[in-house]
């Protein structure tokens, strides 16, 4: 039996797969727990998930709990919720994190309202720190730092006073950790009782493509927006992000106008990326966009109006056509020798 | 066979469309100069109930928000839809409200109207952007939920079921489940309808009444004549039997420790010439410090 007092981490999985934010989130608990002084435990609950476990132990998580059955294949609310309510209610952790994806957003809160504690939505950090409230101390709490009002502030959030403290964590934001081949942790079936009446909701169909573009392991990102005109002259962005060895992204914009497919989205509803170099080009620069990019180290904006808004952002703008600046742009690279 | 529905709806600042006129000087948002607005989503839950309602005769939809008094003005253009009844909950110990206290108030309330097929919610606030009250409510009533819909692909009230669409990463899925139910609903596929002219006319002066008069607040006295002064049902506290410790401030576990207002210009921006050879000068800098390689 773990101690209590953990750093728990709903693992997420996929079609059977462990889903990368999972990995983020048990990376980022092993640092706070070591902080805490405590140990980390994971639940993963699907339809024969448990081999996917061992793969995890080594991230530094010291017990993860498997619950199988054939129900629990894909995730639907209530069945979920009733196994992490019991879990949590026996091994009593002071932390539970989730992703903040679709699926961890549909089941966090209805936790956070069974257990009637707190849970703080879409946190892009976490910190351990002391926190004081009308004459009370409270020693090692959880800061929880998130984005809210569109993006124009963060604030951190906090909930001394009820344990667990839960948050939900941005996809891609948390460092993946390096894994220590010879971590001893345990992996333990748990089993449970399940009625129909815990199953309310029949998934008829579930069609779910993998990702083909991989902008979040992408160092260099050419993004193009509505200013790229046509999806025909979206050739122009790839061919600077060949040339550079980059991967393509659009503004919402684009996606929206179907210049390019969804996967290529960058900002609050589509990806966060924080590559070396970020090159905008007919973007503005919307609040929404800027979420999931602002981050980059470097930042290139190519716009013909001067007073768009991702010049207030961008380390080099080049005020143009960006029909005019993307070809200048390539031949200046390919003469670099 | 009509059915019941109830829709949740929030005023919100406009955090998304920040004009010149928010922004102080030091390029932060004044947030206290924002309008106020029917929070985006909320009006594409709001069309979805309205468009079960027209598909089957004798159903009704109720609309309910938790805010200030001056929150009435997203239950008047509500009615200016097609909603049949709405009502504000407001009251001064609801203040500072996280969003399980906010839930909690709306599942009394909730209760209060009594029997019901489906609550819409709007899929996410763009203010508090949390996404949580929907599910929330729905763990407090005891009921299942479907959360960001893009649609609603068949009810059946004799059956007392539906089949929705909702987004998930990189694809959808189709789910069927049985009312009761709670459906948060996002912005990718209901078009909502403007308002009417005609209720416009007849809901013009609609005003807030209620149980229990909570605020003197002018706005609300104001906004009423004789005709139709008691339109918007006004519920306090008391009327929806919350337990005080639960609501507002008292009921909230979280605690904003801090706010940072996120400064929207940068201090150091080069600008390039769009001329070859600037633009050249550009990448052998970024090749220098190996941005580029
Ligand atoms: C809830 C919500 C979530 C959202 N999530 C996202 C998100 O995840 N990602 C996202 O990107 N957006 C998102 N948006 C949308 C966002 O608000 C903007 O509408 C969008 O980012 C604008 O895209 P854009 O910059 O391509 O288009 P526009 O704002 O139309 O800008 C086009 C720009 O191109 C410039 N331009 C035109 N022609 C040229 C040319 N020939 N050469 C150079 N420049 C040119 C123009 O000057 C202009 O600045 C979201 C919105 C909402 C409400
Ligand atoms: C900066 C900031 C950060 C915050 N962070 C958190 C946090 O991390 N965790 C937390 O618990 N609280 C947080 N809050 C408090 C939270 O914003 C409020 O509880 C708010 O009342 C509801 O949350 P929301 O705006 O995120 O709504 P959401 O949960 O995003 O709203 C979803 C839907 O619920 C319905 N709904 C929401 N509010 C109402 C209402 N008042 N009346 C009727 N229907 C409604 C609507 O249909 C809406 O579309 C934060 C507030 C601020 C200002």
């Amino acid at each position: 039996m773990s101690s209590k007092n953990s750093v728990m981490v709903f693992i997420q999985q996929d079609d059977g797969t462990v889903s990368d934010v999972s990995i983020e989130l048990l990376s980022k608990a092993r640092d706070l727990a070591t902080q805490l002084r405590t140990e980390v435990t994971g639940v993963l609950i699907g339809d024969a998930v448990k081999a996917e476990a061992a793969g995890l132990v080594p991230y530094g998580v010291d017990e993860i709990f498997v619950i199988e059955d054939k129900r629990l294949k894909n995730y639907t609310p209530v069945p979920y919720t009733k196994v992490m309510v019991e879990m949590i209610k026996k091994h009593e952790p002071q932390i539970v994190l989730y992703g903040a994806t679709t699926t961890g957003r549909d089941l966090g809160p209805r936790i956070a309202s069974n257990l009637k504690v707190g849970l703080t939505a879409d946190c892009t950090d976490l910190q351990i720190g002391d926190y004081s409230f009308k004459d009370s101390e409270y020693k090692d709490i959880l800061y929880q730092i998130r984005p809210a009002f569109g993006g124009n502030i963060i604030a951190t959030i906090v909930a001394p006073e009820k344990k667990p403290q839960m948050a939900t964590v941005r996809e891609g934001v948390m460092k993946v950790g390096s894994p220590q081949p010879g971590y001893k942790g345990k992996i333990t079936p748990v089993t449970f009782s399940f009625s129909d009446a815990d199953f309310p909701s029949e998934i008829i169909k579930r069609i779910r493509e993998e990702k083909l573009v991989d902008l979040k392991g992408s160092q260099i990102i050419v993004s193009g927006g509505i200013g790229v005109g046509s999806k025909e002259n979206f050739a122009l962005i790839y061919e600077l992000a060949h040339t550079l060895g980059g991967e393509v992204g659009a503004s919402r914009a684009a996606v929206d106008a179907g210049f390019i497919s969804k996967d290529h989205q960058v900002g609050q509803t589509g990806t966060t990326v924080r590559p070396k170099l970020y090159i905008a080009c007919g973007i503005s620069g919307a609040i929404q966009h800027r979420a999931g990019m602002s981050e980059s180290a470097r930042i290139i904006a190519i716009n013909t109006d001067n007073e768009a808004p991702i010049f207030q952002i961008a380390h080099y703008g080049i005020v143009g056509d960006l029909n005019d600046v993307i070809p200048k742009f390539i031949k200046a690279f390919k003469a670099k020798e | 066979m009509g059915l019941n529905l109830i829709v949740l709806v929030k005023q919100v600042p406009d955090t998304q469309n920040i004009t010149g006129e928010a922004m102080k000087e030091d390029g932060t948002v004044n947030r206290a100069a924002l309008p106020a607005i029917f929070n985006p989503d909320d009006l594409h839950a709001l069309e979805a109930a309205l468009e079960v309602k027209e598909a089957i005769p004798g159903t009704k939809v109720h609309v309910l928000t938790m805010g200030p008094p001056s929150a009435a003005q997203v239950l008047k253009e509500s009615l200016y839809r097609g909603a049949d009844f709405t009502a504000l909950i407001s009251d001064r110990k609801f203040a500072g409200a996280d969003t399980l206290a906010t839930s909690y108030a709306l599942k009394c309330a909730i209760e209060k109207i009594g029997t019901y097929d489906i609550v819409f919610c709007g899929r996410q606030a763009i203010d508090g952007d949390t996404a949580q009250v929907g599910p929330q409510t729905a763990e407090k009533l005891g009921i299942n939920q479907i959360t960001n819909v893009s649609s609603i692909e068949k009810v059946d009230p004799k059956k007392k079921e539906l089949v929705a669409k909702r987004s998930i990463e990189g694809g959808f899925e189709i789910v069927k489940a049985s009312f009761p139910l709670l459906l948060t609903v996002n912005d990718e596929e209901y078009v909502p309808r403007p308002p009417s002219v005609i209720k416009m006319m007849s809901y013009k002066n609609a005003g807030v009444g209620g149980d229990e008069s909570a605020y003197d607040e002018s706005y609300l006295n104001s906004a009423g004549t004789e005709r139709n002064k008691d339109i918007i049902s006004l519920w306090d506290i008391a009327a929806i039997h919350a337990r005080v410790e639960s609501c507002g401030l008292a009921g909230s576990p979280t605690k904003v420790k801090k706010i940072e207002s996120v400064i929207l210009k940068s201090e150091d921006i080069k600008m390039i010439e769009n001329t070859g050879e600037a633009i050249a000068d550009m990448v052998h800098e970024l090749i220098a410090d190996h941005t580029l390689g």
